[in-house]
């Protein structure tokens, strides 16, 4: 338990003191908040649906814990080039709960990084529809954050260099995010793209987040929690595999 | 303590390492002694559980090191040959994590520290981050570092690369002193072989990942009739520079530089 702690401790330490890190991870969704919440808003409006940025909030959020989450396998790289995983490889703790340590400090730091994101568009205009609900957010965000940080710390373990984690970021992560109906309402796309759609596990936690923070969601909660609960395992268990066998 | 028999490791068609067996006694100095890419750094991750071996058997305190790594892990420590420090914490958040991962028990673990960083000359620089450190402070570090789960068998992969003559000096008092005291275990590799000769009680020697003798610096000049360590370990390994270690773009590079020049 001590190793997890300190292994998480030290992800929370290295996030604190890297403070481009935290403005850069904050700066991006909120430009697309005004851009496309301005941009689009009126678009959305005219077509009568309502209130675009309402519903784009939760999308930035869940794009924000996506993304700081991937960014974690980006850490195990930079901890491999630079030698620090070799020191984790070999210490008498099992590896399963060396990756969770760093999974769930990571995780933590986009969990905090899609919080900030939710405070910003509440001072944009942003307002959920029931605070209290607004609270069940933080556990979706968890969930999520910690599913991605122990995907990525499966591709960190064996990818070498960051060009290879670029691609993997830009040809995978990238269309699930943008297919996952975070930006725009999936109610009337073409059947293959609704398809995808509907077996991409970013869609769902997209739909929980909106039914906390709006009150609507498109597949229901229960499926939503399901689908939600079954990315996880499944993600950390590959998180755990990948990174049992690396040799250094 | 430890036991290697028929050790042999290979990458892709390449034998780095090449059928090598010996033992070391518990409380024994080891050193590994071979020129560049002979494969000494391949045979410590195999024994430190980071490479698998092709084939052979390995036994560290009696466990066997393929079958049971992190039997094997509660009783080693190691100093890497290249850096593996976290760069963004500082020594003191660097020797506390692992402390952690080895369960030195809290109340020990800030007088280890202490003493540690206090021997290496970093305690007054503990609260600064490694990236601030100089190569040689960090080598420092990383020997702490090593010592501070008081392992029974110590690997040292070139430990005193890039450490002045005084901080040399320093370290291999202390480890000599150490191994004595708590009847630790050492296998060190190094380029310095008057390191060798001065605290070894044994020393490999190894080339082209083949072991080519073993004994102590006496029985080594009388294999080879010479009267220093130098001359027997010239006399057994050859005097022409490897090229093992070339990188590939280096090579091709080299080789557009000569047929420009014609
Ligand atoms: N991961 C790897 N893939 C391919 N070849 C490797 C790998 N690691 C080591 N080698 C090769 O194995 C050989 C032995 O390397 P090793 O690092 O064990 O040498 P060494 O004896 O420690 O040398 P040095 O004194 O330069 O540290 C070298 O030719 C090296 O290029
Ligand atoms: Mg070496």
């Amino acid at each position: 338990m001590r190793a997890i702690y300190i292994l998480w401790l030290r992800q929370i330490k290295r996030y604190i003191r890297s403070r481009s890190r935290i403005v850069g991870a904050v700066g991006q969704p909120l430009l697309f908040l005004l851009a496309l919440g301005y941009g689009l808003g009126s678009i959305y409006k005219a077509a009568g649906r309502g209130d675009y940025l309402q519903f784009l909030v939760p999308g930035i959020m869940a794009q924000t814990v996506l993304f700081s989450s991937m960014f974690y396998g980006a850490m195990i790289i930079f901890d491999k080039q630079f030698g620090f995983l070799k020191e984790t490889l070999v210490v008498p703790v099992s590896r399963f709960k060396i990756m969770l340590g760093g999974a769930l400090g990571g995780a933590t730091t986009s969990v905090i990084q899609g919080s900030l994101v939710f405070f910003i568009s509440l001072a944009i205009g942003f307002r959920p529809h029931n605070w209290l609900m607004a609270i069940v957010a933080l556990a979706f965000m968890s969930v999520l954050a910690l599913a991605i940080t122990g995907f990525s710390s499966g591709i960190g373990s064996f990818v070498e260099d960051m060009q290879g984690f670029q691609a993997i970021n830009q040809f995978l992560v990238f269309p699930l995010y943008f297919l996952s109906g975070a930006l725009y309402p999936l109610n009337h796309v073409p059947t293959w793209l609704r398809i995808i759609a509907e077996i991409n596990p970013i869609s769902y936690t997209v739909d929980a987040l909106r039914w906390s923070l709006l009150g609507t969601t498109k597949f229901g909660l229960g499926p939503d929690m399901l689908a939600m609960a079954i990315t996880l395992v499944v993600m950390l268990s590959f998180g755990a595999i990948r990174f049992r066998y690396i040799e250094a | 303590m430890i036991e290697v028999k028929d050790l042999t490791k290979k990458f892709a068609d390449f034998t780095a390492v090449d059928n090598i067996s010996f033992s070391v006694k518990r409380g024994e100095l080891f050193a590994l002694l071979g020129p560049n890419g002979a494969g000494k750094s391949t045979t410590i991750k195999m024994l430190t559980t980071l490479l698998r071996p092709t084939s052979g058997k390995l036994k560290l305190n009696d466990i066997d090191v393929v079958k049971d790594p992190n039997g094997v892990r509660r009783s080693f420590g190691i100093v890497f040959q290249d850096p593996t420090l976290d760069n963004e914490m500082t020594a003191y958040e660097n020797m506390e994590l692992h402390g952690v991962m080895y369960g030195v028990p809290k109340a020990e673990m800030g007088t280890r520290i202490e003493q540690l960083l206090k021997l290496v000359e970093l305690w007054e620089r503990r609260s600064s981050l490694v990236k601030t450190y100089s190569g040689g402070m960090k080598r420092r570090l990383e020997i702490a570092r090593g010592l501070l789960h008081h392992p029974k068998v110590l690997f040292l992969d070139e430990p005193t690369l890039g450490l002045d003559t005084q901080t040399r000096r320093l370290l291999w008092n202390y480890v000599d002193s150490l191994a004595k005291e708590k009847d630790m275990t050492v296998l060190f590799t190094t380029h310095y072989l008057e390191e060798a000769e001065d605290n070894a009680n044994r020393i490999a020697i190894i080339d082209h990942g083949k072991l080519i003798a073993i004994g102590s610096v006496k029985e080594l000049k009388q294999m080879t009739s010479t009267d220093s360590l130098e001359q027997a370990y010239l006399e057994l390994t050859g005097s022409e520079i490897r090229e093992e270690e070339v990188d590939p773009h280096e090579a091709w590079r080299a080789v557009r530089r000569a047929r420009n020049m014609r």
